[in-house]
């Protein structure tokens, strides 16, 4: 049987080219906003809505917050997207300091208006950019050595650990595209819109959840 | 590497059929926009613009179905433009599965809509239109002027200064198209995307005149004669011509422009 993706909807958009990309990769994507099959999901998947304040606060008031911290406990490989990243740290600096879900130490912070040499940078960085992995985490297993993917952002993490950035990509000077610890791996890009690339890290994802299971 | 130039493709869409640019498309239904944008999407575009020009705004379901079965069956980034009044034009285009949405003249009727979509759904998703002519004199400093109505209808407005407020209130990039140009295949209007380019914060997608690899490749130069756009939309070029966005991402590379590799040659 394939394995169950609860896809985490907390209103805050369109989910199905997500869910299509999960198919794609042969995972069984379920759209839910249902705290009781978010814990008993193989995997859990929250995908790159909404704004990060509202997003914080509709997950927290839902009960989601508390069911991915639980799914994230007992191990089950949680992957974020864009938002899904972004949620995981303790703070992030969209229109005013806003707490996260605090499960990875570090802020979210807008791109500098100037890159290292000065020159202006353009927001949102919005296109393709290659991500160079490294680290070993299970999932870099079943990827190239770096691989081109889309992105559309403003903001970025900060991790205050480098040692959970598994991949990093250069816009105005290097910044963590991927993080990773323990069950948990997020990308600040969207492999549902990445074409071949974003089906070579989703079919990572189901290599992963099956070792996992 | 950096952040890589984007070739777009564009599609004109009147009441859910393809318009323009069936030509090229062979073997599939070259009307439905669903079928061509799975065709480019195989062919690894960066990204995929549909232009609705339906007349009437009672029709609009039609376009937003379109949208979501073209969603559900290609994985790239889709913008939707045209015919775009108001917030919830904009949050049904997004709710059908548009990943940006294209505003232009409610922008000049109403400048702030764009600051009330940035703050509500955020400047990524947000694409503000910009068609232009030039209005300068032989001899004059360069000038354009903002139009609509397909460049008939003259606005008075600057177009570098209105590109710089629409990136102010929020825009998260500009679409600038030379009506002068537009449907010519005789380049892009180099000095304009320039002059735009140069003056705002925010990434330009070049359109308008584009008929060969060379145009497209001057759009994206970074080099003092160059746009100093970050991407390149084409219509004609992909539609008319015997050629693939693989071909034109090969002759790019060749010019020294930053692509993705075109597929089949990682």
């Amino acid at each position: 049987m394939r394995p169950r993706i609860a896809l985490v909807d907390y209103g805050a958009g369109n989910l199905r080219s997500v869910a299509k990309a999960l198919e794609r990769s042969e995972l069984q994507p379920v759209v839910t906003g249902d705290p009781a099959v978010v814990r008993d999901a193989d995997g859990v998947l929250l995908p790159g809505v909404g704004a990060f304040r509202d997003a914080v606060a509709a997950l927290e008031e839902s009960g989601l917050a508390d069911a991915i911290r639980q799914a994230t406990d007992r191990g089950r490989p949680y992957l974020g997207i864009c938002f899904g990243l972004q949620l995981l740290f303790d703070e992030g600096e969209e229109h005013g300091t806003t707490p996260g879900l605090g499960r990875l130490a570090g802020r979210v912070t807008r791109f500098p208006e100037k890159d290292a040499a000065g020159e202006p940078l353009r927001i949102p960085h919005i296109g393709w950019n290659e991500v160079r992995f490294e680290g070993d985490h299970p999932m870099l297993a079943g990827l190239p050595a770096s691989d081109v993917y889309y992105f559309v952002h403003s903001y970025r993490p900060e991790p205050l650990d480098p040692d959970i950035i598994v991949g990093r990509a250069d816009y105005g000077g290097p910044f963590a595209a991927a993080v990773a610890k323990d069950n948990v791996f997020a990308v600040q890009f969207h492999p549902e819109k990445s074409q071949s690339a974003g089906k070579r890290l989703l079919d990572a994802y189901r290599a992963w959840i099956g070792e996992s299971r | 590497m950096t952040l890589l130039k984007r070739i777009i493709p564009c599609l004109d869409v009147d009441q859910g059929r393809v318009v323009k640019g069936v030509r090229y498309i062979d073997h599939v239904d070259a009307g439905d926009p669903v079928e061509v944008a799975r065709r480019y999407d195989e062919q690894e575009a960066d990204e995929i613009t549909f232009l609705d020009i339906t007349a009437s705004h009672e029709e609009r379901d039609i376009l937003l179905d379109v949208v979501a079965r073209t969603a559900e069956s290609i994985f790239m980034p889709l913008t939707v433009g045209g015919g775009v009044r108001s917030l919830d034009d904009i949050r049904d285009l997004l709710n059908a599965g548009a990943d940006k949405v294209s505003i232009m003249t409610a922008t000049i009727r109403d400048p702030d809509l764009v600051c009330e979509a940035a703050a509500k759904i955020g400047s990524a998703n947000l694409v503000v239109a910009i068609d232009a002519k030039r209005v300068s004199a032989e001899g004059e400093p360069d000038r354009w002027e903002v139009f609509t109505h397909g460049g008939r209808q003259a606005t008075g407005i600057d177009a570098v200064g209105w590109a710089a407020r629409m990136a102010e209130a929020g825009a998260g990039e500009i679409l600038l198209t030379s009506m002068d140009r537009d449907g010519t295949k005789s380049g892009y209007d180099l000095a304009m995307l320039r002059a735009v380019a140069d003056r705002v914060p925010i990434p330009v997608i070049a359109s308008g005149g584009g008929g060969s690899s060379a145009d497209l490749a001057s759009a994206l130069d970074e080099g003092p004669e160059g746009g100093h756009c970050q991407a390149a939309l084409a219509a004609s070029i992909f539609h008319f011509r015997e050629t693939t966005v693989g071909e034109v991402k090969r002759d790019l590379l060749a010019l020294g422009i930053p692509v993705r590799q075109p597929v089949g040659s990682r």
